[in-house]
């Protein structure tokens, strides 16, 4: 019965392996040959000009405050959504008081599950269209609102979020922070729900606090789930396109005010579709695919410890 | 995911609100238990929920006051409560984005899932030489920001004449979709029991019959867990119909999708434009997510966290 295996096999994979090496396999390969020329996009004239690209890039202010923009980001994002989620996930898991089962999590734990998670799946639009508002240089504004309401700010001249140079990274960083601080809760608890509670029982007849507990017994037994969060995170830092593009000042593709906002995705697709230098903008896209892939290496790298069996 | 009862306490005991007999109890709970560090962080996990709940709330309340309440400050309340503003979003364009939305994923997410299955079922099941590669081949597309591919991408569905068409988007949502259907489903294929598909087999079942009737059906919690997947992340899909449904000339139909209509709408109106209904195209933009979400939440989260739990 197996003698017409592969005829099945064959007529089984040959569309959506076709379909994907058409649509996703070939531009990525793509890329890297459109970054060695001066190809404008428009024409279907091209020249050959080696790494000049690259060497170009390297001397692009733009891309060196981009660059730069995107390195803060990869710091503070992880870090920041990373302790919160680890947090909730301990609050929520193991600790509520605990009755006579033992560790448990906070009353309404589900609830706040179901709650923090919600942000993950709104559309970039959704949230564009809502930070847009709540952001909005005026008392019309929701944070505005709120400052002048408690009295912390003057309403003739209120805070203009998204269009102050030394404010808009931070804007952008926390709403990052706010759409994916539910997702790692979420991915976390599953991971802190396979750690037998006789551990944690063991832990609080010894008397551990909820603090202790938390470092001592609940982070190295996490540290596989965080790991993976901090190279997800990683890339998320790397990206920030759709955030910065509909959010920010500027004439295509956000980056303003004055370059301040500017990740390198944004510059990348600003040069692609409104410069018109799609050779330049292939050879970015390659330097960031590198990037993150060195990135996600050292980070696997870098937190590696050994595995605790339980 | 809501947490799993593991003790097997009876349930009145564990819903009796009455916590006191048990504080006189060391052992039960942490020996830090109460005290400022719960109130502390009792008061944050409550001031989280607020701060995801408050702004959402907020605007979905904002399509309904007037554009003048919404300039002046972030505290009024709206006069009069009508419907209208959701009828004029809904003409002004939102109405179209999300049929052209609906009718793209009807054919996107179907395709998806029958080619994603097929492909995941082939690689799972049957021995061949090239297995593995071809499986490799599959999971490494979800490894890379979509934008780096989106250059030559452009000019490929260009030069299939598929710019700013149903089809052209629909084999590239399936196509972006593979990697992570393939990955889901694969494993999922490889807990199913051999047992059904032999005796279905021996009974003289052809492979594709054996597939349909059979895999299929047996199969249903892991197609629905990814296939909600996919229509959240298909729905929300932001920068690929940015970039391939442009209006290609003056006469081409907006074939616009919700998300980037809904952005479009933002940048052209900016302050000056018809807030009030901004705010219900967005609200009717969350609507759809909000259901799903609500009634699929078990198999969102798992569906959207298992692409990190190996």
């Amino acid at each position: 019965m197996r003698h017409r295996k592969y005829p099945f096999i064959v007529g089984f994979l040959i569309v959506p392996v076709a379909l994907y090496a058409l649509l996703v396999i070939w531009p990525y390969l793509q890329t890297f040959g459109y970054s060695l020329t001066d190809w404008s996009g428009e024409s279907t004239v091209m020249h050959f000009v080696g790494l000049r690209n690259y060497t170009t890039l390297f001397s692009d202010t733009v891309f060196r405050q981009a660059l730069l923009h995107n390195a803060l980001l990869l710091v503070f994002l992880p870090v920041v959504t990373i302790l919160l989620a680890l947090f909730f996930a301990f609050m929520l898991n193991v600790g509520g008081r605990g009755g006579t089962g033992g560790v448990q999590g906070v009353r309404g734990a589900a609830v706040y599950k179901v709650v923090f998670f919600f942000p993950q799946v709104l559309s970039i639009a959704i949230l564009a269209v809502l930070f847009e508002a709540v952001y909005r240089s005026d008392g019309g504004g929701l944070l505005n609102g709120i400052l002048q309401k408690l009295g912390l700010e003057d309403p003739q001249r209120p805070i203009e979020w998204l269009n102050d140079p030394n404010l808009v990274l931070w804007c952008i960083l926390a709403i990052l922070v706010w759409s994916g601080v539910g997702f790692y809760l979420v991915l976390f608890s599953a991971a802190m729900q396979s750690i037998p509670k006789e551990v944690y029982e063991a832990a609080l007849l010894d008397g551990a606090g909820r603090v202790q507990t938390f470092f001592r017994v609940t982070l190295p037994l996490l540290w596989d789930s965080v790991q993976t969060a901090w190279v997800y995170l990683a890339i998320a830092a790397m990206d920030a396109f759709a955030l910065v593009s509909t959010l920010t000042p500027g004439v295509a593709y956000g980056g303003g005010p004055d370059y301040h906002g500017e990740v390198m995705a944004t510059y990348l697709m600003r040069n692609f579709l409104y410069f018109g230098k799609s050779g330049y903008a292939c050879a970015m896209g390659v330097v960031i695919l590198f990037l993150t892939l060195i990135l996600s290496a050292v980070a696997l790298r870098v937190t590696r410890r050994e595995r605790i069996e339980f | 995911m809501s947490t799993p009862i593991k003790d097997p306490t009876p349930a009145p005991e564990r819903l009796a609100p009455a916590p006191r007999p048990r504080r006189t109890d060391p052992r039960t709970r942490f020996a830090d238990g109460g005290g400022v560090l719960n109130v502390f962080s009792h008061g944050f996990l409550a001031l989280w929920a607020v701060m995801i709940v408050l702004p959402l709330a907020w605007i979905v309340l904002s399509s309904f006051k007037t554009d003048g309440q919404i300039g002046g400050s972030a505290w009024t309340w709206p006069t009069h409560w009508s419907l209208e503003v959701f009828v004029r979003a809904w003409n002004k364009g939102i109405g179209g984005f999300f049929l052209n939305t609906v009718v793209v994923l009807a054919f996107s997410v179907t395709l998806t899932m029958l080619f994603g299955s097929m492909a995941a079922y082939v690689l799972a099941r049957y021995e061949f030489p090239g297995n593995r590669v071809l499986y490799y081949f599959f999971v490494a597309g979800a490894m890379f920001p979509v934008y780096l591919a989106l250059v030559p991408l452009f000019f490929m569905v260009r030069n299939l004449g598929m710019l700013n068409t149903y089809q052209g988007l629909i084999l590239v949502y399936v196509a972006y979709s593979l990697p992570f259907t393939v990955f889901f489903l694969h494993s999922f294929f490889r807990t199913l029991p051999t047992a059904v598909h032999e005796a279905a087999m021996i009974d003289g079942c052809s492979h594709t019959r054996a597939f349909f009737q059979v895999m299929l059906p047996i199969a249903k919690p892991g197609l629905l867990s990814v296939g909600i997947f996919n229509v959240l992340g298909q729905w929300n899909q932001y920068i690929l119909p940015l970039t391939l449904m442009q209006k290609q000339s003056g006469s081409d139909r907006d074939h616009s999708m919700l998300t980037q209509g809904l952005v479009n709408l933002m940048l052209q109106q900016g302050y000056a434009g018809d807030m009030p209904a901004l705010f219900a195209g967005m609200t009717i933009a969350m609507v759809p997510v909000l259901v799903v979400y609500l009634s699929f939440q078990r198999q969102v989260q798992a569906g959207l966290t298992a692409g990190t739990l190996k």
